[in-house]
């Protein structure tokens, strides 16, 4: 296991107290040691934005804390949802009197975990509502679309919930303006290599060497196939194929394009398969109003690539454009 | 002797966090053939922080029960968290002020769990989780009418065993595992071997301190 660390079992809490030491202008500590929250949260006249999960996915959850974005996390074990307790404890954070909008990712224990959470909060008098996301296209079938996971897609519901909320919309407003934003999303990755969790000490899936894992999760749930590994063209083609079709995004639509990294596939890659998503949505008409090209939700050190596509309308623009400062994602006003 | 008393069924409580701590790396090996590899892990963190609860204070069998259910609930996240500790929390909930525990009072604190679970969780039997295990189980004991105790409790344990090796053969439908589809055949569901350890863990002990 090449990994640079201390004791297998403490990487999450260990993490943890770095990071707050590297972002001590951006977020505080909670009582829950395991609930970090934007420094000047909860923003009065403001409704909360929670979200949580399973740890290894940097910079989500903690890295997209920050002004106009999420004002409270729950941080599980690495790849584990955190219990109902953080959410808990994250939904007390975040409330400022206006409500609470939980956004997160489409799991089975986070959905347990997220509702209970929920249970609790509302029996202490906290008005709290959900969105689930749910991006990544090739985990199930259209018409059983309620079943797909939620991937890199949920940045970009936590940008435009925490732009609507900041904008002063009320709990109602915040809950639709996000589901919106997930509706109007799909997402795909393709996986070249595994990941480890340090406790577990070895890789938890094997890929061969020259071939590709095609709709990869990003816990290492397998794809739709395995196949032999292409150029970076026939890659952005083969992904835009399924995410493309699936909304579907149309000529004249404007869109924002996230391309994440897995955790070990470098900016260099990144940008040449930007380039060619880049060209395949020009062809087709699909005006790119911005895009994000980084390490925005990883998989620990796992080698791979995913594609996120948002659709905008007037309200998701503007939500999208208005500024923010966190640790994962930046906008400038423009 | 048909009935434990709730001082003596502390013992049952001691014995599940044992059978959990010593299958921690079984139960990791199972969930790494489809899984993440750390149910063990989750696990054994849950049982042994209550052990470490009940070492600072003891109390009896539904306290344990409890203190389980909780920790499970509010420290350990992923499914299991939640599904154990409302299993835990259901069953202490049951059998809280019942002084001595015979057949009926078990069999109502196993539906009291089992309607909590389903409470949270959409499993059914065939979806490749702890639900194929805890459902058969449940019908089993409820089914052995004119049955003593300790034999409501084998029938329990012979269904759960078979309920456990029934998941080699099924596609998982929910949880992280089902995005493997038809990959996830031939292996068992790590849920259901917990889920059988921790019901055959409690029918043996229940059987040893019922002196049959």
């Amino acid at each position: 296991m090449q990994k640079i660390i201390n004791d297998p079992s403490c990487v999450v809490d260990e993490m943890l107290q770095g990071y707050v030491k590297a972002h001590k202008d951006l977020v505080s500590t909670t009582e829950n040691e395991r609930v970090l929250k934007y420094k000047a949260c909860p923003v009065e006249g403001k409704v909360g934005i929670v979200t949580g999960g399973g740890s290894g996915h940097k910079p989500a959850f903690i890295g997209y804390i920050g002004k106009n974005m999420c004002d409270a996390v729950a941080i599980g074990e690495l790849f584990s949802s955190p219990p109902a307790q953080m959410f808990y404890d994250a939904i007390h954070e975040a409330d400022a009197g206006k409500g609470v909008a939980i956004l997160y990712g489409n799991y089975a224990g986070d959905n347990m975990n997220v509702a209970m959470a929920m249970e609790m909060a509302e029996e202490d008098g906290i008005k709290v509502a959900k969105v689930v996301a749910n991006d990544d296209v090739p985990s199930s079938p259209k018409e059983t679309r309620e079943k797909r996971r939620g991937v890199a897609g949920e940045i970009l519901m936590w940008k435009v919930g925490g732009a609507k909320a900041a904008m002063g919309g009320s709990l109602e407003e915040v809950i639709a303006t996000a589901q919106k934003a997930i509706d109007n999303t799909r997402s795909m990755g393709v996986g070249l290599s595994p990941c480890t969790i340090p406790e577990v000490g070895h890789p938890n899936f094997t890929i061969e060497p020259g071939y590709m894992e095609v709709g990869i999760g990003h816990h290492g749930e397998p794809g739709i196939e395995v196949a032999k590994l292409e150029t970076a063209e026939q890659i952005a083609k083969r992904m835009c194929d399924v995410v493309l079709p699936d909304l579907p995004f149309c000529a004249g639509d404007e869109v924002v394009v996230l391309v994440s990294g897995l955790g070990s596939t470098p900016l260099l890659e990144q940008y040449i398969f930007y380039d060619e998503v880049e060209k395949i949505l020009t062809e087709k008409g699909i005006k790119i109003h911005q895009a994000l090209v980084g390490n925005y939700f990883t998989s620990l050190e796992m080698a791979g690539i995913t594609l996120t596509v948002m659709k905008l309308d007037d309200e998701l623009k503007e939500c999208f454009d208005l500024e923010c400062n966190s640790m994962g994602l930046t906008q400038y006003p423009k | 002797m048909d009935k434990f008393t709730q001082e003596a069924g502390s013992l049952i409580v001691d014995r599940l966090i044992l059978a959990i701590q010593e299958n921690k790396q079984y139960l990791s090996d199972i969930d790494g053939a489809i899984g993440d590899g750390d149910h063990g892990i989750n696990m054994n963190k849950g049982f042994t922080l209550c052990r470490e609860a009940l070492d600072k204070q003891p109390g009896d069998f539904t306290y344990g029960l409890k203190t389980l259910g909780k920790i499970l609930m509010m420290k350990i996240g992923g499914s299991m968290g939640p599904l154990y500790g409302k299993f835990f929390l259901s069953i202490g909930k049951a059998l809280d002020g019942v002084p001595e525990i015979g057949k009926e009072e078990f069999g109502a604190a196993l539906n009291a769990a089992l309607d909590a679970i389903h409470a949270i969780s959409p499993a059914q039997v065939g979806d490749k989780t702890l639900m194929d295990v805890l459902i058969p189980a449940q019908e089993a004991y409820n089914g052995a009418a004119g049955a003593s105790f300790a034999e409501a409790l084998d029938a329990m344990d012979a269904a759960a065993l078979k309920g456990r090796d029934s998941t080699v053969d099924m596609v998982a439908k929910l949880g992280r595992s089902s995005r493997l589809g038809e990959r996830s055949r031939g292996v068992m569901d790590a849920g259901s071997a917990s889920c059988y350890l921790i019901l055959h863990t409690m029918a043996d002990t229940i059987k040893e301190l019922l002196g049959a």
